[in-house]
């Protein structure tokens, strides 16, 4: 029977893989000039599906052969006793004492008819499992394939759902089965003498109840604990959430450094309150244009305002405190100036203090984004980082370690980075015409993947290992991916203006060196997730491990979604739609933000000595999550269906009224995003503002002291 | 390895690789765009309105939904007769001491793009009503209204712009709607963003993905036989080109675009006139705002104008004749031999 089964799998297979290999042929002929190069992801589905559905065939036809098998068995006579037997030595106390009484009342039949029988008579006719895809030519095209990919959700929906039914029939069949030994076994119990079951059940009745008193080793006595091992623990935690592991109390930082993270760290979330408060606010004019007339407030003014205050507020500033503490420590030397760290927190406040005024008056750069500021205010964030970079390199120049961490190699490559991207964005040399286009495209991608990318990437190294309590996987990797970043990072710019008046080439270029992003993104990710394995049980306990996965699948994710829009075929329709705003938020967010707040959370316990409540950190990051997926998911789907729109060369205007619902739930998950920063801010306050609570141990003893 | 625990060796290393990829892939490359080419010969350079209306362009983030490049994409085709070439950018220089250079290219297209809105949308009237309030004329539109360029004069002078709007939309009940020289300047700016027409010598970029699918449409509108069709294919002609002025209702704004329904020419006889004024357009009556040669700018066929023609006389309760592509293609030979 087996035999034949397998058969028939391999069978099945077998044409299923010929008509996808037949079908590649005919792909090729297809007439449409708009293909796929290969369309090999729905072919990888279908095989993927079709193996679900062979899967679950074979399973329901294993299931049904077992149970055919086992009423076949029990036909045989002599079985049948065995079976009452294995029945009567399964009871439990509940069901012994019910029987013994029962047997009492010589009334056995009817009640164990009642503690069988718990049968809903369901029948569910659910049979038809083709799923009827046709072998028509037209799966080359994009919307189709999109379409198919989206139709396949629903089927495989419906193929779990036909799963779960099916099964529940089969387990009907069992319970028929089953209530029909019930009354074999009751006939049975009847015909039983009365004296020998009782014996027996009353036996088996006691000792089923024995227990153990459970002090039979250590004796009732207290324990006494002579070398204080003992510790009694207070309240068990909050009841809604599940406490997280506390944080590992550690020697003192330097006050002075500790003072200076703090405040970098309070820095920077008062810019993502700003920041968000204003992306909020014109998340929300997508869907009320009429919120406000005051130039001041008018969209196209905002809109740099929030990214550049999020941009050079929040994330720099975070970013820069969290290295401030690990920067000196993976070195194993002290900061080599607090004073500088002072000085460059000043004049990044005063960058993004500045910027923002400026920008709301209407004092602009260009409208190159994320260079909205103009060079007098965009100079002092420049001076910022050349002292940070001077303090750092001092630093490290006075480790007591023999080799730099590799923290340091992102942290310190990602600041001289980032002052060669300002000055060639800011110089004028090479800015008239396409040349300001051409620099435009670097420096806001060099901005996102060599500062932000590459310095959140050196702060993970760090705090990865530490929370986890382990060193990194895999030391070479990392290193192959700090050099693979730079060899393609940099040249990745210009595929924001493909089919632009930009060169050919280096759009080509631009699109290969995002292609190449896959080995370095693919080397973080795996280094990463390696360095969990072995204590993937401490994500449950920890409330900042939490932070720092959904930043890695969001870094492998995000990333790779980058690349797949680089290339020109997606570029078609997603080019110039939310699509686009909708990736830059899975990456900043997802990746930066969560990354950031990890490391916050990791740290700041270990300045101050006091946490936050795990449930609002929890809010937070829930908050922020499903938030985040509100906010991006559907700005992807109404994107790419925008862009198809403008494809097939429909009117403009309903292409706007058609993205209405996305943008209104773009504005409900940024309310969320905006929510859990509340949350954060807070858990800060909590984590940061030292209260002096009356210990009542301390003050009992000091009164005694003073009383003697 | 003394590489990795040099400090200085490492990150002059990881600085140069960097700086070399940059003078690669930026510097490089746009030293010798701006070497290479000059603006073409056709193009003008700003009038003063309108460079400080771009200067206004700047300042309120206009970029941030509006993007000002035609790819070579046959999407594209819908912004621009021609794709975008690196000299249509050659001339834009630094705009001051304090600010860069804007080609003003763009991410996003929340909104149209602008590259040729001076060809596609050149009324004044019109700008200035939906700078006002975008609403006004496009009820779907997300844009934000510009009222701080507009101000509320009780007694305005001789010289200053009226704007007339619909009276739900004022925003105070006293004084006349009038444009600040802001508005005029910002308004001289997308009137002056044109294509600028390529010399004979010079062959434009072709647009790439034509899909077969947009080539069956296009000469399915030249079929025009089925009726119906016809019909559908005037009104999604009608709302790219005439609704934003004329109104989906067709009754146009008052002291701004004249109402179809009704309206003498489309129901009259005089089909010459008719087809004139869709091809190359109108400005005789004071009281309305002048109409830009729509027709010829969009490259209608005679078949389109017959779908437009027939889509209005058969829309809102007007009751022209039917016209066909035939007769209206006499015209326009008429028209072109003037």
């Amino acid at each position: 029977m087996n035999h034949k089964i397998t058969f028939k799998v391999l069978l099945t297979c077998g044409l299923m893989i010929s008509s996808v290999v037949e079908l590649f042929a005919q792909e090729r002929s297809f007439p449409y000039s708009f293909t796929l190069e290969s369309p090999v992801i729905i072919w990888v589905l279908l095989v993927f599906f079709v193996c679900i559905i062979t899967f679950f065939s074979f399973f329901v036809n294993q299931k049904a052969a077992k149970m055919l098998s086992q009423e076949k068995q029990r036909r045989k006579k002599g079985v049948e006793e065995e079976y009452k037997q294995f029945y009567l030595n399964q009871l439990n106390v509940q069901q012994i004492k019910r029987l013994l009484s029962i047997k009492k009342k010589k009334n056995i039949l009817s009640w164990i008819l009642v503690v069988l029988s718990v049968m809903p008579f369901n029948i569910y006719a659910q049979t038809d499992s083709s799923e009827g895809i046709t072998r028509e030519t037209i799966f080359g095209q994009l919307p189709v394939v999109i379409t198919i990919l989206l139709i396949l959700i629903p089927i495989i929906f419906a193929i779990v759902f036909l799963f779960i039914k099916t099964k529940g029939l089969l387990s009907n069949v069992e319970k028929n089965r089953r209530y029909k030994d019930a009354k074999e076994l009751a006939q049975f119990l009847q015909e039983m003498p009365a004296e020998k079951i009782e014996k027996d059940l009353v036996e088996k009745e006691k000792s089923l109840l024995y227990t153990l008193r459970h002090d039979e080793l250590s004796g009732a006595a207290a324990p006494k604990d002579e070398r204080g091992i003992l510790k009694v623990l207070g309240s068990p935690g909050s009841p809604v959430v599940s406490p997280k592991k506390r944080a590992v109390p550690r020697p003192k930082v330097n006050p002075e450094l500790s003072k200076l993270v703090v405040w970098y760290l309070i820095s920077a979330t008062f810019w993502l309150l700003f920041g968000t408060t204003v992306g909020e606010y014109i998340g929300i004019k997508f869907v009320a244009p009429e919120l406000d007339s005051a130039s001041w407030l008018s969209f196209g003014r905002l809109r740099p305002v929030h990214t550049n205050a999020v941009f050079w507020g929040w994330a720099s500033l975070g970013m820069l405190g969290l290295a401030y503490y690990c920067v000196p420590r993976v070195g194993n030397a002290p900061l080599f100036s607090i004073k500088l760290g002072w000085y460059a927190l000043h004049l990044i406040n005063a960058t993004v203090l500045l910027g923002s005024i400026s920008l709301m008056a209407g004092v602009n750069n260009g409208g190159g984004e994320y260079r909205e500021y103009i060079w007098p205010i965009m100079l002092l964030f420049g001076v910022a980082l050349g002292l940070t970079l001077y303090n750092f390199l001092k630093t490290i120049a006075g480790r007591k370690t023999g080799e730099i961490y590799i923290s340091n190699w992102y942290i310190v490559s990602a600041i001289m980075f980032v002052l060669v991207i300002a000055l060639v964005a800011y110089l004028p040399f090479w800015q008239k015409g396409l040349g300001e286009t051409i620099v435009q495209g670097y420096y806001m991608h060099q901005g996102v993947g060599m500062w932000f990318m590459m310095f959140t990437l050196g702060l993970v190294y760090y705090f990865l290992p530490q929370q986890l309590n382990q060193p990194i996987y895999s030391y070479s990797l990392g290193v192959l991916a700090f050099w693979t970043q730079i060899l393609f990072y940099t040249v990745i710019g210009t595929h924001h203006f493909i089919f632009s008046a930009i060169p050919w080439w280096l759009q080509t270029v631009a699109i290969i060196g995002s292609v190449g992003m896959v080995i370095p993104v693919v080397a973080g990710t795996t280094n990463f997730l390696m360095t969990f394995k072995g204590a993937w049980f401490k994500l449950k306990d920890s409330y900042t491990l939490p932070f720092f996965l959904v930043g890695i699948i969001f870094y492998f994710t995000g990333s790779m979604q980058g690349t797949a829009e680089a290339v020109r075929t997606t570029n078609l329709f997603w080019h110039f739609t939310d699509f686009t705003v909708a990736h830059s938020h899975l990456t900043m967010y997802g990746i930066i933000c969560f990354f950031i707040w990890g490391g916050i959370y990791a740290i700041l316990p270990r300045l101050s000595g006091q946490e936050a409540p795990q449930i609002t950190v929890g809010a937070h990051f829930w908050l922020a999550l499903v938030g985040l997926m509100f906010y991006t998911v559907p700005l992807m789907y109404g994107g790419t269906l925008r862009g198809l729109m403008w494809m097939e060369g429909g009117n403009f205007i309903e292409s706007v009224t058609f993205m209405a619902p996305y943008w209104l739930w773009r504005a409900i998950g940024g309310s969320l995003m905006w929510l859990s920063h509340i949350f954060f801010a807070y858990n800060i306050y909590k984590m940061v503002i030292v209260r002096h609570e009356v210990s009542i141990v301390d003050k009992a003893i000091s009164e005694l002291e003073k009383e003697n | 390895m003394s590489f990795l625990k040099n400090h200085k060796q490492l990150f002059t290393v990881a600085f140069l690789f960097f700086v070399a990829l940059t003078i690669f892939a930026a510097i490089m490359p746009a030293l010798d765009n701006q070497a290479r080419y000059t603006p073409l010969p056709a193009a003008e350079p700003l009038s003063e309105d309108a460079r400080k209306g771009k200067e206004l362009f700047i300042a309120n983030g206009c970029v941030a939904c509006h993007s000002q490049q035609v790819r070579n994409l046959e999407m594209d085709k819908k912004w621009g007769g021609r794709p975008g070439i690196p000299q249509d950018y050659a001339g834009m220089e630094r705009t001051d001491i304090w600010r860069n250079t804007a080609t003003l290219m763009g991410t996003e297209r929340t909104g149209p793009d602008l590259t040729d809105v001076g060809n596609r949308q050149g009324s004044k009237e019109w700008n200035l009503v939906h700078l006002y309030n975008p609403r006004i004329l496009v009820e779907e539109s997300i844009m934000p209204s510009y009222p701080w360029l507009f101000e509320y004069k009780n007694m305005p002078a001789k010289d200053d712009v009226e704007v007339s709007i619909p009276d739900e939309f004022r925003r105070s009940s006293r004084g006349t709607l009038v444009a600040k020289p802001e508005a005029l300047q910002l308004v001289a700016y997308l009137q002056s963003l044109k294509q600028v027409s390529l010399p004979e010598d010079m062959e434009a970029p072709e647009f790439l993905y034509a899909s077969d699918k947009n080539r069956k449409k296009s000469t399915k509108i030249s079929g025009g036989d089925d009726e119906e069709d016809d019909m559908l294919e005037g009104e999604m002609l009608y709302a790219d080109h005439c609704q934003s002025c004329h109104q989906p209702n067709g009754e146009g704004m008052e002291g701004a675009f004249p109402s179809l329904k009704g309206s003498e020419i489309v129901n009259g006889d005089d089909l010459e006139k008719y087809v004139e004024i869709i091809m190359n357009g109108y400005d005789e009556h004071e009281e309305y705002g002048p109409m830009s040669a729509v027709g010829t700018i969009a490259e209608f066929t005679e078949k389109e104008v017959a779908a437009i023609i027939n889509y209005e006389r058969n829309s809102w309760g007007n009751t022209g004749t039917t016209v066909t592509p035939e007769e209206i293609k006499e015209i326009l030979n008429k028209i072109q031999s003037l």
